[in-house]
């Protein structure tokens, strides 16, 4: 799957003409698209530091920060880009950008 | 249970095309976490238009209607005349454009929206130039930065003229509601769009939203850039409600300007003397926002 | 059915009143205005419950209709010449984004140099958006095409905007006696829009997306054949508005007295009245001449001009605006369409009567002349005032 989305309409069944829709409504969610691949680094989360103060869930462009059962937050690796605001914003020091 | 600040449900996908570290997603994240489920989003030609993700997905769980680039607030208009025909009186309608597709090239659209008094939400994401078409200089962009038809060369010295107070010209509107917001503050914009929502009439929101390309700083910076622009006072946290200025966040010494552009490599060519010229911009602005706060 | 008399602006009017459109924007130009005075009086009274957005521009105005329509309303504006050249962009946004919009415009030359009277430039100009177009040709055309075209453009086998077009003065402010249905004749003719599958709030739906090269041409395709389709549906809407109010228009190319004539003139707009009377002097006279009445100028009706052509030897088509580089649009259009028939008839084409420049019968007369004289230039500009005449009269 392109990391830039051009053949995003391959996860669907637009083939040809008919399959289309009369006008162009877009009806398929972005989440098909697994921007991973955009990625240098990846967040490492040391849960033992972790606060659960969310500041990363909240300052996520990607909402590519999940929140897990027992609250902890969870790095959603089908879409991290890597920017790494995570780890700049968060206060303790808990995660680290890591070289994939 | 998660102790969260902001509220917690998502009306942003993850797997949009925004760069890494765009604060544009961040202003649609916590506009649609504050406005919920029934907003109907009008965007024009930005880089929201590629953001929101090509066809046939898209990245928002409320609908999305493009519409043409000098007229969003056209399309606002016509939105909340169609919900109040159909009687779809939940429908919260939101005007979603950057600074080029709302100061200058959608401007009389959106001086039409607000002179008519449409009920609706009009968000402007400030990256402050035109950087869907690659950084070149939009009426927002600031005093002496760098982009790519305000080069710095023997010549030219970045932007020449100065930003365009796009507060002042919706006040001069006098809108019912108006403030700036920040993506580095979620609480206080969550309060901002949270608080257009019992308010009727025309609203405009004017987010700060720092761009790692256009303004050339690292990615992770973003939220720590937005936070300077407000504690600098280059950016301001205030609201305009009937008319009356209130400034929502005051430090108790702001930081120096220069702090703030030295960590954007936009400015990276500015002198001393250019620098203290824009503090003194700075300062001048803040003293005259607090003059209108005691005009109440 | 009450008879009233209505200039060709309050037809309009009267039609969008009665196609209880829900949302209307527009913005004033000269000679559209009475038409949305009048819509804002009815609006004002409750007579018509819409909201009237009153737009800051032309171009805003389109773009309202058109945001109004994906989410459900049914709308309408009206404009001419310079506020339609400003709309540009929107007619093919409208076309692009299927949204049934219909569209009075009033056709009037455009500036510069400034001319308010009737030329067929500005909406000619427009003949690639995806628009289907009508000239009409008198008030009460006007006022039933305007009512067959919202049913037209909101057919789920169409979902095209729509324009209806009269000509400045001579319709728009002149006053005809106008048949017009009552709202339940026309609420029978024209139900309430269905609107599902547009934008619904709550859904996760986006329509206008940014669309790379491997999908876009099919939804231009589409609207290709949205087009062909609507002169079908066309035919259809005129049938049942026959059976509901007893008048036909004619379908897209109506003619008078063709089957034996010589030569053909085809008109549009009001012209099409002075040819008329000027045909039956002719033919008093005993020259064989015939009028075609080019209405549908989108889609433009191939099959009927063909078969015009079948029985005509000679074919003049009268143009009110021109294709600069090339010739009138009409004259181009039928040329195109009859290019792969065996039996052509000789064509030529008229350009006059622009900037408002009166169409008189003796203009007519002389074209008609022309063409059973044959020969001349393939492309003649008859009412020009050539050097001659000015040595003349100067």
């Amino acid at each position: 799957m392109s990391p830039h989305g051009h053949d995003a309409h391959k996860a669907t069944a637009y083939i040809t003409e008919q399959d289309l829709p009369e006008r162009p409504l877009a009806t398929v969610p972005s989440d098909v698209i697994k921007t991973a691949s955009w990625r240098t680094f990846l967040p490492v989360i040391h849960l033992e530091a972790c606060t659960k103060c969310y500041v990363c869930w909240k300052f996520c462009p990607d909402v590519a920060i999940g929140i897990d059962e027992a609250g902890w937050p969870v790095v959603r690796l089908d879409y991290c880009k890597g920017c790494g605001i995570c780890a700049e914003e968060c206060k303790p020091r808990a995660i680290d950008m890591v070289k994939e | 249970m998660a102790r969260l600040t902001i509220p917690a449900e998502e009306y942003m996908r993850s797997g949009h095309s925004a760069c890494p570290g765009c604060a544009a997603t961040l202003v649609m994240r916590y506009v649609l976490k504050g406005l919920g489920p029934n907003a109907i989003v009008t965007l024009p030609a930005c880089c929201w238009t590629v953001i929101g993700t090509p066809f046939p997905t898209t990245a928002l769980n409320v609908p999305i209607l493009d519409c043409a680039f000098e007229a969003t607030g056209a399309s606002v208009s016509g939105l909340r005349a169609a919900a109040d025909a159909l009687g779809l009186a939940d429908v919260i309608v939101v005007g979603f454009a950057g600074d080029g597709g709302t100061a200058d090239i959608g401007l009389q659209a959106l001086s039409g929206m607000l002179e008519r008094g449409t009920d609706a939400l009009y968000v402007m994401y400030d990256n402050e130039a035109y950087m869907n078409t690659g950084v070149q200089r939009s009426g927002a962009t600031p005093l002496g930065a760098w982009t790519t038809t305000t080069p710095v060369d023997a010549t030219s010295r970045g932007k020449g003229e100065g930003k365009k107070d796009v507060m002042a010209i919706v006040a001069a509107h006098r809108p019912a509601y108006a403030a700036t917001v920040n993506v580095a503050f979620p609480e206080d914009f969550l309060k901002r769009v949270e608080k257009t929502k019992t308010i009727r009439g025309p609203k405009f929101l004017h987010a700060f939203s720092p761009c790692p390309p256009g303004w050339r700083y690292p990615p992770e910076k973003t939220i720590a850039i937005g936070r300077l622009a407000t504690d600098t006072n280059s950016f301001p946290l205030y609201e305009i409600e009937g008319g009356k200025y209130r400034i929502t966040r005051k430090l108790g010494r702001a930081r120096p300007v220069a702090e703030y552009l030295k960590a954007q490599g936009r400015f990276s060519h500015l002198t001393d003397a250019e620098i203290a010229a824009i503090q003194s911009e700075v300062d001048g602005r803040w003293a005259r926002l607090l003059a209108l706060e005691t005009l109440g | 059915m009450p008879r009233m008399v209505l200039s060709g602006n309050y037809a309009q009017s009267y039609a969008a009143k009665l196609a209880r459109v829900h949302v209307i924007a527009a913005y004033p130009i000269t000679p559209q205005t009475a038409i949305v005075e009048k819509l804002g009086e009815f609006v004002a009274s409750g007579e018509l419950s819409a909201q009237f957005i009153k737009v800051e521009s032309e171009h805003s105005a389109l773009q309202a209709c058109i945001s109004a329509a994906a989410l459900g309303a049914r709308t309408y504006t009206a404009t001419s010449s310079q506020g339609l050249l400003l709309m540009h962009e929107l007619l093919h946004w409208a076309s692009g984004a299927r949204a049934p919009v219909v569209m009075g415009v009033v056709n009037r030359a455009v500036a510069p140099p400034w001319s308010i009277f009737t030329d067929h430039t500005d909406t000619v100009a427009q003949r690639d958006t995806g628009w289907i177009q009508f000239y009409a040709e008198s008030n009460q055309e006007v006022l039933d095409t305007t009512l067959m075209a919202f049913r037209l453009a909101e057919h789920p086998d169409v979902l095209l905007p729509a324009m209806v077009t009269e000509d400045a003065f001579y319709l728009s402010h002149t006053v005809e006696p106008v048949d017009v249905p009552t709202q339940d004749e026309v609420d029978e003719f024209l139900p309430r829009r269905d609107v599902r599958g547009l934008i619904r709030p709550g859904a996760g739906v986006r329509l206008g997306s940014f669309t790379m090269p491997d999908l876009y041409e099919e939804f231009r395709h589409k609207i290709a054949r949205a087009m062909e389709r609507s002169a079908e549906v066309f035919f259809e809407i005129e049938d049942d508005y026959h059976r509901l109010t007893g008048r036909h228009h004619g379908g897209p190319l109506p003619t008078y007295r063709v089957d034996d004539a010589d030569a053909v003139l085809m008109t549009m707009g009001t012209a099409t009245t002075t040819a008329r009377s000027v045909v039956d002097a002719l033919r008093t006279r005993g020259n064989r001449v015939g009028l075609a009445k080019l209405r549908a100028f989108r889609p433009f009706p191939v099959k009927e001009v063909r078969q015009l052509a079948a029985t005509a030897d000679r074919i003049g088509v009268l143009d009110r605006s021109f294709t600069f580089g090339a010739a009138g649009a009409a004259f181009t259009e039928v040329a195109a369409a009859l290019y792969p028939e065996t039996h052509r008839p000789a064509l030529k084409n008229f350009v006059a009567g622009l900037g408002g420049r009166d169409l008189t019968p003796k203009v007519l007369e002389g074209m008609f002349k022309a063409l059973l004289k044959g020969g001349g230039p393939e492309v003649d500009w008859p009412d020009l005032k050539r050097r001659a005449e000015v040595v003349r009269h100067g």
